[in-house]
């Protein structure tokens, strides 16, 4: 019997650390080859770990949530056979990129990394770098021996009588501690996720449960990057309504007149369409502005960061230059990188290397939102619910499409008069959307 | 008399009618308890309280006697030893005083209304209670059974004359020079013991092939070695015939049917206890039965709407300890608190010599689950402060399962052990590993960390065996 060394693997960008984001794996565990055995993450891209070998996991470090240095031993495994922890000296100084033993299985990163030439030999890529792949639930913690029938579960007396007075069973509880002994901690999951409903209790009661939710993974990056955005910019959000009337009878007439292959369009086409046409008067509002060096770099190539939800949080795949795709194209490109998020298989550099964003919520749009800006961004554009409304035409109300948009500016370098300047140009080519195809 | 009516009557003032009683005072409720003689019952006034007072006495007499005898391997010396047996019962009596003034004092502070007398139930929601000063009728919400039990009577030795209770034996003013004991149960053996120690010429006689039926023979064997070495004859598989004609003896069958005559001062019947029954009306209940007991839930009710049940009356293990936890429960359920019976122990304790612990599962009820287990056991002949207490008969037996090492039982047999019982059923009832057991700092030089030890044992790496 041998063991076999599993360490953080080098996902790429020189990064020196990474996140461990899920275990799929406990102590005691076997394990197949290519078995994902944990998901680490680097920016916004989760990189699977896969079982080089099949075997026993005997030793397990971190705990979700944890940042862990590139070439730390996060997994032992114990496997028939010659493992690699004789070979420790010789890996000791360093997770060597030319150790191909150990990184072979390892490396999900290889075949995507431009900066991986290092690599002695292409090695394949085992693991697929995925954006956010919907967190798996956590692994429910190990259940001691299963009780046998009649037999009293395992808890001290304090955890009984708060368990009596909840009217919790508690055969119902899982226990984690040792020998499956049940905690006050097992007894307050078990009550957060009841939300106290096996209760006995009449009437209403107080929950006075807290869970405690480590943020980690997606939610961590999601939290540093708005909290990051919200205080250094400034923001200016300006909210502006339009007539959507025209343009949705374009869309329709479009959308029924569709030839094969070309994708059905969505109001997003239209108004990234707008976007590059009003960016081209404006370039100040398709720019990151590096406030440490003081330099704000307008762009020629407008990439349009698209917010999705996932099931684990908020990703932005990016249409990149939308100013070189026609409307259909940027719809063919829109659908495409949403599911790719939503099916957690969109690429690292497909979820960044936007330069503007827009924030939709769809039929959840509401009628006003302040969006947060995407920081180094300096504009962002949300789309609010579109709504048939009264409108006074100058002698009746006639019913029109109204829809809003409530967009956000970096004030730091976005006067209020440009920012209304920018969206009351896209208020003017939307409502008379010909103007978004002329070409100048 | 005035009517009283209240929310909670206890009737017994036992370990479990008082605790109870004292917890729902605690806790607001109107609580009236009965008694028909001093508060504390069978264990402060006539058990476990004075025949350890006795049983302690016997102890230091018998170590003087050993010390004058030459026999005290320290070199302690001394001469002509005596005892005033009427002065020990005077002092014995001094602390049960003190104890049952301390509960009728703990009971006045929660709020308790003391009746003495005779209860007598009239229907479910009514007793009446023949005192001193005439019939007191009280109507009561909740209505807790805490009688108790009492030494059974053999129809062929009524008590009486020489033939004693424990009651009577814990009240002798002088050390009976024979005195036959019938019956080899924990109260037999404990008194027993303590009259031989005192200079009584101790026979027992026992029915059984075997003492102390409810442990195993490993942990009897260090009590059966003391026997012997105390002179006390033990006869087992022998049943007892009566008195002889003229009173002089008792007189027995062995199990080859010899006829044996054992001249005895004093016969002390000590072949178990009963549940205290009747006297107390319950005829006029519809009281379901569990054999001679009152058939209870896990919430210590009975069959009868508000009459809840507590202590010897409910069924074994008839002990003190277990009666008050049950009283306490009672008494939150009554205040209105969610609880049921949750314990996963009741220790049971012999003070014999030496002291027999046990708690939770022995090694063949462990078995008998089809379980796999492991056995720890660390004999006190290798404990220090056992030796300098010269005390090192006996040891610690850890019983776990073998597959996530849960403690299921701990026993012990060794002089003083019934100290450590306290750290054995936390164990128990905290779901210990023998690795929690063995991980805990054991204070050195003490006789508990035979407890780690045993527990090390289980696990296959005992350091000082």
């Amino acid at each position: 019997m041998a063991e076999k060394l599993i360490k953080l693997p080098d996902v790429g960008e020189g990064v020196a650390e990474a996140e461990l984001v899920e275990w799929h794996v406990n102590v005691g565990d076997l394990v197949r080859e290519d078995m994902v055995l944990a998901a680490v993450m680097t920016g916004k891209a989760t990189v699977e770990i896969p079982s080089p070998v099949e075997g026993e996991v005997i030793f397990r470090h971190g705990e979700i949530g944890d940042v862990i240095a590139t070439g730390t031993v996060i997994l032992k495994i114990r496997i028939a056979g010659e493992g690699n922890e004789g070979e420790e000296p010789e890996v000791e100084d360093g997770f060597g990129d030319e150790e191909p033993q150990v990184t072979s299985a390892i490396s999900p990163v290889a075949a995507l990394e431009k900066s991986s030439e290092k690599q002695v030999e292409p090695l394949k890529p085992k693991a697929e770098i995925v954006a956010s792949p919907p967190l798996a639930k956590p692994l429910p913690h190990p259940i001691g021996a299963p009780r046998a029938e009649g037999e009293k579960p395992l808890a001290p007396p304090a955890v009984r009588l708060r368990a009596k007075e909840a009217g919790i069973d508690l055969r119902q509880v899982p226990g984690t501690g040792p020998a499956g002994r049940i905690t006050h901690e097992d007894l307050d999951a078990f009550l957060n996720s009841q939300g106290g409903g096996t209760t006995v209790a009449t009437g209403l009661q107080p929950n006075k449960a807290v869970q405690e939710v480590k943020v980690v993974g997606l939610r961590r990056r999601i939290a540093e990057k708005m909290a990051l955005s919200k205080s250094r910019i400034p923001h200016i959000t300006y909210v502006e309504e339009i007539d959507m009337t025209a343009l949705e009878e374009l869309r329709m007439r479009m959308n029924g007149t569709q030839k094969p292959g070309r994708p059905k369009l969505t109001i997003l086409p239209f108004l990234m369409r707008a976007m590059v046409k009003a960016i081209a008067e404006q370039p100040g509002i398709n720019a990151l502005y590096d406030d440490e060096a003081g330099i704000i770099r307008q762009y020629g190539g407008v990439h349009i960061g698209i917010a999705a939800q996932t099931p684990s949080g908020l990703v932005v795949p990016v249409v990149k230059h939308a100013e070189a795709r026609d409307i259909f194209d940027c719809a063919r490109e829109v659908a495409r990188l949403s599911d790719a998020a939503k099916n957690g298989t969109a690429l690292r550099e497909e979820l960044s290397g936007s330069t503007i964003t827009i924030s939709s919520l769809g039929a959840m749009g509401g009628i006003v939102s302040t969006p947060v800006i995407n920081h180094p961004e300096v504009a962002i554009i949300g789309v609010n619910k579109l709504a048939v409304r009264p409108h006074w035409d100058g002698t009746q109300f006639v019913p029109r499409k109204m829809m809003n948009l409530s967009s956000s500016f970096d004030h730091r370098v976005i006067d209020g008069w440009d920012a209304a300047s920018f969206v009351q140009r896209l208020k003017a080519l939307m409502e008379t959307p010909a103007l978004i195809f002329v070409e100048e | 008399m005035k009517e009283i009516t209240c929310k909670l009557l206890v009737i017994g003032a036992g370990p479990g009618g008082y605790v109870c009683a004292i917890r729902a005072g605690q806790l607001g409720v109107d609580t009236v308890i009965v008694e028909m003689a001093k508060p504390g019952g069978t264990c402060l006034n006539i058990g476990c309280i004075p025949s350890k007072a006795i049983i302690h006495a016997a102890d230091d007499f018998a170590k003087t006697v050993a010390m004058a005898a030459g026999k005290n391997a320290m070199g302690i010396k001394a001469d002509n030893p005596a005892i005033d047996l009427a002065k020990t019962m005077a002092w014995k009596d001094g602390i049960t005083g003190r104890l049952t003034l301390g509960v009728a004092g703990l009971l006045k502070k929660a709020g308790v209304k003391i009746v003495v007398g005779r209860a007598k139930f009239r229907d479910g929601k009514t007793v009446a209670v023949e005192t001193e000063t005439g019939e007191q009728v009280i109507r009561a919400e909740n209505i807790v059974i805490a009688t108790g039990s009492a030494p059974v009577e053999l129809p062929i030795l009524p008590f009486g004359g020489k033939v004693v209770s424990s009651t009577g034996a814990l009240s002798l003013t002088e050390v009976p020079e024979r005195l036959a004991v019938v019956g080899a149960g924990y109260v037999g053996l404990e008194l027993g013991l303590a009259f031989a120690k005192l200079g009584a010429k101790v026979t027992i006689v026992e029915a059984l092939d075997r003492i102390l039926p409810l442990y195993d023979t490993q942990l009897t064997q260090p009590v059966a070695r003391r026997l012997v070495a105390l002179g006390v004859d033990v006869l087992l598989g022998t049943k007892v015939k009566g008195l002889s004609s003229n009173g002089e003896a008792l007189l027995a069958e062995t199990g080859s049917r010899d006829e044996r005559r054992i001249v005895a001062d004093k016969v002390l019947v000590t072949v178990g206890r009963k549940p205290v029954t009747e006297g107390w009306g319950r005829e006029e209940l519809e009281l379901d039965m569990d054999g001679r007991f009152l058939r209870i839930d896990e919430q210590c009710r009975t069959s009868m709407r508000g009459i809840y049940a507590i202590g010897d009356v409910t069924g074994e293990p008839m002990l003190a300890h277990r009666a008050m936890a049950q009283g306490e429960m009672v008494a939150e359920i009554v205040s209105g608190k969610r609880r049921s019976w949750d314990k996963r122990a009741i220790p049971a304790v012999c003070f014999t010599d030496p002291e027999i612990v046990s708690v939770g599962m022995s090694p063949d009820e462990a078995k008998a689950g089809g379980r796999e287990i492991k056995i720890g056991q660390f004999p006190f002949s290798a404990n220090g402060r056992a030796m300098t207490l010269s005390a090192e008969e006996g040891f610690v037996r850890v019983v776990a399962r073998a597959d996530n090492h849960l403690v299921l039982g701990i026993q012990g047999v060794g002089a003083g052990i019934s100290e450590l019982s306290a750290a054995f059923s936390l164990a128990i009832e905290m779901g210990a590993r023998l690795e929690d057991v063995a991980g805990t700092i054991h204070a050195h030089p003490t006789q508990s960390e035979g407890f780690a030890e045993a527990a090390l044992k289980a696990l296959g790496h005992a350091l000082h065996v």
